[in-house]
Order: C-alpha cells, then sequence, then structure tokens
C-alpha cells in the first residue's frame, strides 16, 4: 500500500500538509493580527489547532525525529498562545479600561486609599502645627533652594502664586514636561515599593506630607492661606488623589504580601497585583491631567474664586467618576 | 596498550554521559507543564535567568539609541530658537525619555507577540502562568514593577559611583544593596519570576519558531530495509541520544566530520555490507536504527543510550 515502513515518517507524511497550513495562518496571525486572516483561516484555525495538539502527543510516543517533536512543541505552543490569547484590540482596551475597569478597582480599593490619606494628611497636619508655632522647622523639612521660606515677605510670597508669564506656551510646557515625568515616576515607585510590605510606600507618603504641611503654614503664617489654597488645590486635587491612589495601589500589594489570609501568598499577591494595576494605571492618567491643570490652568486663572470653582468641580467630578455605582458594565466583555 | 586506552576512553564516555543526564535533569526542571483545555501537554520552557538579562540589555540599548535619536533630531530642529527653544527641547525630552521607560516595555508586550524587540531576539515572550490569556492588567503591573526592579537600580548605582564617601555615599549603598535584592530576585527561584511577574501572575518563556525540516529517512526506500543491511544485534550497539547526534550531525555538520562519524559507527558495530559513501551510510543507518528503537518504544522500552541495558 504504502512504500513507506518507518511508522513515524508515515505519520509524519500523512499531517505534514495541515501543520504547514496551521504554520502559515499563525504566520500571518502574528504579524497583522486577527484582521490579517481571511474567513477560511478562521474557519481552519480550530480543527487544524486540535489536530496539531494531537499529532504532538502522537509524536511525543512514536518519533524519534527530534526535529518533528520541537516544530510541533513550537507550532502548538504558538497556536495555543494565539488561539486562547488576547485578541481585542486596544482601542477596545482602552474603552474598556475607561468605562468599568479603572473605576470599578478604585472604587474597590476605598480601605487603602483611605490609610493613603491618613499617611500623606496626618504628617501634613503634624508638619504645619510644628512650622505655624516655630518657623525654624521649617528648616528641618526643607533645604535652603526654595525663595518661599519663612524669610520670605509678604509681598514675594505672594508673587509667587500670580505671576503670569508673557511667553507661556515656551516655558509652561517645559514645566509641564518636567513635573509630569517626575510626580508620575514617584507615583509608580510608590507602588513598586508597596511589595516590601508597604512600608516604604507609607514613607513616601509622610515625607511628601511633611513638605506640603510645612509650606502652607509658611504661607499662613503671613495671611495667605486663602489665596494659597486656592493656587495649590487648582490641580492638587487631581494630583494628590492620584499620589493617594498610587499609595492605596502599593498598600494593596503590601497587605497581600503581609496577610495573604487563607490563600499561598503567590495566589494572594497575583489577585492584588490584578485589583491594583488599574489603579495604579490611572494614578498615571490623572497626574498627567493634573499636570496640564498646574501648568496651563494655573497660570492663566488668576482669580481666587474661579480657583477654588475648579477644584471643588474636579473633585465632584472625580468622586462620581469613581464610586457613583453603574450599572449592566460589570458583565460586558470577556 | 590498546585495552588501557579503551577503558579510558569507555570512563570518559560514562563521565560524559553522567554529566548529561544532569544536564537533562535540569532541563526537565525548567519545562512547565501546561495543560490546554483540550487536555494535551505543552512543554513550555521557562527561560533562564541569562536569557533575561540578555533581553532586557538589548532592550536598554535599543532605548538608549531611541533617546540619542531624540536629542539629537530635538537639538537640530531647535538649533535656531535660543534659549526659549532650550526649554522645549529639553522638556520634549523628558517626555520622550519618560514615554519610552514607561511604555516601551508595556506597550510591545501588550502587542500580539507579548515580547519587547530584545525578547524576540532571543526568542523569549511574556505568557499567563495559569495558562489564561495574558491580561493587559498584567503586563501594567508587571512593567511598573520594573521601575523598582531595573531602573531604580541603575540610577542609584549611577548615582552611587557618581558621589563622593560623604554620609548620601552610605544611603545610596544601602539604597543599592536593596534594589539588589529585587535585581536578583530571579535567579532564586526556580520559575525565573521577578517580583513583578509575581504580582502580575507572569512568567517569561523560550518558545523560539522552529522549522520543520525535511525528514532524514525521506530518501531511504522500502528495499533498503528489506535489504536488512543492518543486522539487529549492529543496531542494539546504540540509544535514542546517539540517534539524535547523529541526526544533528546529518542536519548541520561538514563532509569532514560525516566521514569520521561514518569510520567511527562502522568500527563499532563491525560493518561489513557494501561499499557506501559515508552520507548515504549514514543515512541508512539512522533509517534503520530510528525504525529499530520506534520500534522498541512502542514496546514501550525506551532504550536512552547505549549504556542503558534495562
Amino acid at each position: 500500500m504504502n512504500d513507506r515502513v518507518i511508522k513515524s515518517y508515515r505519520f509524519r507524511e500523512e499531517r505534514e500538509a495541515d501543520w504547514q497550513k496551521l504554520d502559515h495562518i499563525i504566520k500571518k496571525a502574528e504579524r497583522y493580527g486577527t484582521s490579517g486572516l481571511s474567513d477560511d483561516d478562521m474557519a481552519d484555525l480550530p480543527g487544524l489547532y486540535r489536530q496539531a495538539v494531537s499529532s504532538l502527543s502522537v509524536a511525543r510516543s512514536i518519533s524519534l525525529d527530534q526535529n518533528v517533536t520541537a516544530y510541533l512543541e513550537s507550532l502548538t505552543a504558538r497556536a495555543y498562545f494565539f488561539v486562547y490569547g488576547n485578541r481585542s484590540r486596544i482601542s477596545e482596551k482602552l474603552v474598556q479600561f475607561f468605562r468599568r475597569d479603572w473605576p470599578a478597582a478604585v472604587s474597590q480599593a476605598v480601605g487603602p486609599t483611605v490609610l493613603a490619606f491618613i499617611c500623606l494628611v496626618g504628617p501634613a497636619l503634624l508638619a504645619f502645627f510644628l512650622t505655624l508655632n516655630d518657623s525654624e522647622w521649617y528648616w528641618t523639612f526643607h533645604s535652603g533652594w526654595d525663595d518661599r521660606n519663612p524669610n520670605a515677605s509678604y509681598a514675594e510670597l505672594r508673587a509667587t502664586l500670580y505671576n503670569t508669564q508673557d511667553n507661556i506656551l515656551d516655558i509652561l510646557s517645559a514645566f509641564a514636561a518636567e513635573l509630569f515625568s517626575n510626580n508620575a515616576l514617584v507615583a509608580i515607585l510608590a507602588f513598586a515599593l508597596g511589595f516590601a510590605l508597604g512600608i516604604p510606600t507609607a514613607i513616601l507618603l509622610a515625607y511628601n506630607g511633611v513638605l506640603i504641611g510645612s509650606f502652607f503654614a509658611v504661607f499662613v503664617s503671613k495671611d495667605l492661606g486663602f489665596e494659597l489654597t486656592g493656587w495649590l488645590f487648582i490641580h492638587g486635587v487631581t494630583e494628590l488623589y492620584a499620589i493617594f491612589l498610587a499609595g492605596a495601589a502599593g498598600f494593596i500589594i503590601g497587605g497581600a504580601v503581609a496577610f495573604p489570609g487563607k490563600r499561598s501568598r503567590l495566589s494572594a499577591l497575583r489577585a492584588s497585583g490584578e485589583r491594583a494595576g488599574p489603579v495604579i494605571a490611572g494614578a498615571v492618567i490623572m497626574l498627567f491631567i493634573a499636570a496640564l491643570i498646574e501648568s496651563f490652568g494655573r497660570e492663566l486663572i488668576t482669580d481666587d474664586l474661579t480657583r477654588y470653582i475648579f477644584a471643588g468641580t474636579s473633585l465632584i467630578f472625580w468622586l462620581s467618576y469613581f464610586y457613583i455605582p453603574r450599572r449592566g458594565r460589570q458583565e460586558s466583555g470577556s | 596498550m590498546t585495552d588501557i586506552a579503551a577503558d579510558k576512553a569507555r570512563r570518559a564516555a560514562l563521565a560524559r554521559r553522567v554529566s548529561r543526564q544532569k544536564e537533562s535533569e535540569r532541563e526537565a526542571k525548567r519545562i512547565r507543564q501546561l495543560i490546554t483545555p483540550e487536555g494535551a501537554t505543552l512543554n513550555l520552557r521557562i527561560a533562564s535567568a541569562g536569557e533575561r538579562a540578555g533581553a532586557l540589555f538589548i532592550d536598554l540599548a535599543l532605548m538608549l539609541v531611541a533617546a540619542l535619536i531624540a536629542l539629537f533630531g530635538i537639538g537640530w530642529v531647535i538649533t535656531g530658537l535660543g534659549y526659549e527653544g532650550w526649554r522645549i527641547a529639553n522638556a520634549v525630552f523628558l517626555l520622550i525619555i519618560f514615554g519610552l521607560r514607561v511604555f516601551y516595555f508595556m506597550g510591545f508586550e501588550l502587542g500580539r507577540r507579548a515580547a519587547t524587540p530584545g525578547k524576540r531576539a532571543l526568542g523569549l515572550r511574556v505568557a499567563a502562568r495559569d495558562g489564561s490569556r495574558l491580561t493587559a492588567n498584567s503586563v501594567i503591573v508587571r512593567n511598573f514593577m520594573r521601575e523598582l526592579e531595573v531602573f531604580l537600580p541603575v540610577i542609584s548605582l549611577i548615582v552611587f559611583t557618581g558621589s563622593d564617601q560623604n554620609e548620601s555615599g552610605w544611603i545610596n549603598l544601602l539604597i543599592m544593596i536593596w534594589a539588589m535584592i529585587f535585581m536578583l530576585f530571579p535567579i532564586f527561584n526556580r520559575e525565573k519570576l521577578r517580583a513583578g511577574d509575581l504580582i502580575a501572575g507572569t512568567m517569561v518563556i523560550h518558545a523560539p519558531k522552529v522549522q520543520l525540516l525535511k525528514d532524514i529517512t525521506a530518501k531511504t526506500k522500502q528495499q533498503d530495509v528489506e535489504d536488512a543491511l543492518f543486522t539487529p544485534a549492529q543496531l542494539d550497539v546504540y540509544g535514542i541520544h546517539e540517534l539524535h547526534v547523529l541526526e544533528d550531525v546529518l542536519r548541520q555538520s561538514t563532509s569532514d566530520i560525516r566521514k569520521t562519524v561514518a569510520s567511527r559507527i562502522q568500527k563499532k558495530i563491525a560493518w561489513d555490507g557494501p561499499p557506501l559513501n559515508e552520507l548515504d551510510f549514514l543515512e541508512r543507518f539512522y533509517a534503520a536504527l530510528r525504525k529499530h528503537l520506534e520500534q522498541r518504544m512502542l514496546f514501550g522500552e525506551r532504550k536512552e543510550d547505549k549504556f542503558d541495558r534495562s
């Protein structure tokens, strides 16, 4: 019947064409994505994939041709990653992130967010009252490079709050870039440091709180508290909120390391990563928005009341975006 | 005299066998089995720490090149604009650096191949540890952790070597030791996971593309096998390991090596058949040996190598 007597050769001869067909489809899919495949390809794929998988297990038991088994191992792995891989487009992922994943993740992380809030605001209040009572405390927290220190006069301090630049686009775009990349890296670090039981995250938050608190005290002692609040919170609402969320993401990770509960530490960590991921990714986006507001919004809006309205609106926006429950979105997209 | 030499050679071969077995045990430890929904097992090989480091260096080098190109590009555009121009250039440059640092790895790993150019060059890819879909979430998390594991150590190293031996030097040393713990984390666990992989539930596997080559036995006709060029006793001399070595020899060596191998085999099996050139002889011997060993395998006897007498 067949002039081949080596069984493994006959086995290969009968299936080789299908393997190569699958190889071809996967190659196209890897290069162009699902859209690169024709309807015929899509129809053939499941059958060819299953056949390759069963060929692999047969080849392992009957063939001693290294090349064939290695080829099938590699082919089925590639096909597996495509068939069971992530095929949704980036645009779909983005829509899903903003509509569902991000607010859902943040609203599930209320506890860690409150903890991060306390870690920053507590030391901030402490530093604020210390510096208010004795301005020497300022120098414990800050080094001398900033003009906005207790030795500055009322007029000097006030001027820093309402300065407008003539050449706005030039200087401010520079500012935005520097601030954003700095803040975002610190936020990512606050998240990553959470791995060490969340302790470094807490220290980082407290340190930033102390800086803000003592800074505030300088202005309040010169009767500029109201003006500074507007200057700071026009973007600070978004920026501080982002920092709280970054800290919260760190605490979620740290909490899983410290208190894995009934699960193994490894699976607890894995689950915590799933919860913390959208929170920290969203925090970076918020910092970008904050930097834009800070550079462009703050310098263009010099009226205190408008600044306050802007700050209040953004706070309401974030709170309602994150915490108002949404219907019917939990099941969509799988 | 020749006895002693033969004994020596045998001992050396046995020593090689032991180290080979150890090596294959080590290899086996690096295989992670994944049961597909069809119930078949896929053997995925965990990428070694060396491969991971190599991929990282390629990626960092590419990022450096991209940053330098950006720097010179901006510099070239901006030269005419004076001081204000430089401020914009600085800002744009910082944004590009930030973008590379944060989105380079993420962007590529979110792609269809789940690998950065460095990983792709070494045949690596990111996969979910439990065999499920690799989610965007996982990719984001594993790459944000990179900030702690890769960039912080690198920066602290630069700062540390750049600073004088004052008090901040000591702090930097501590930071560096601490960061090194994270950097070396993958070496100390079996699946070579870094902290980011732990949290994201991912692993990096070595899954290179393999080409299907021609079967060596394709030229062998039934006639040859029926001629029974080799006796069962001659075929029993070797095992699967030797068959695989012979396959490699036939696929990728020079004719000089093939000649040596052919003459050694002929000597070993006391070959007295018709004169053949070395390629014909090796191909026929390969076909006969494979048929013989595959048949034995079907009966459940795997003869791993020539020393295997089970």
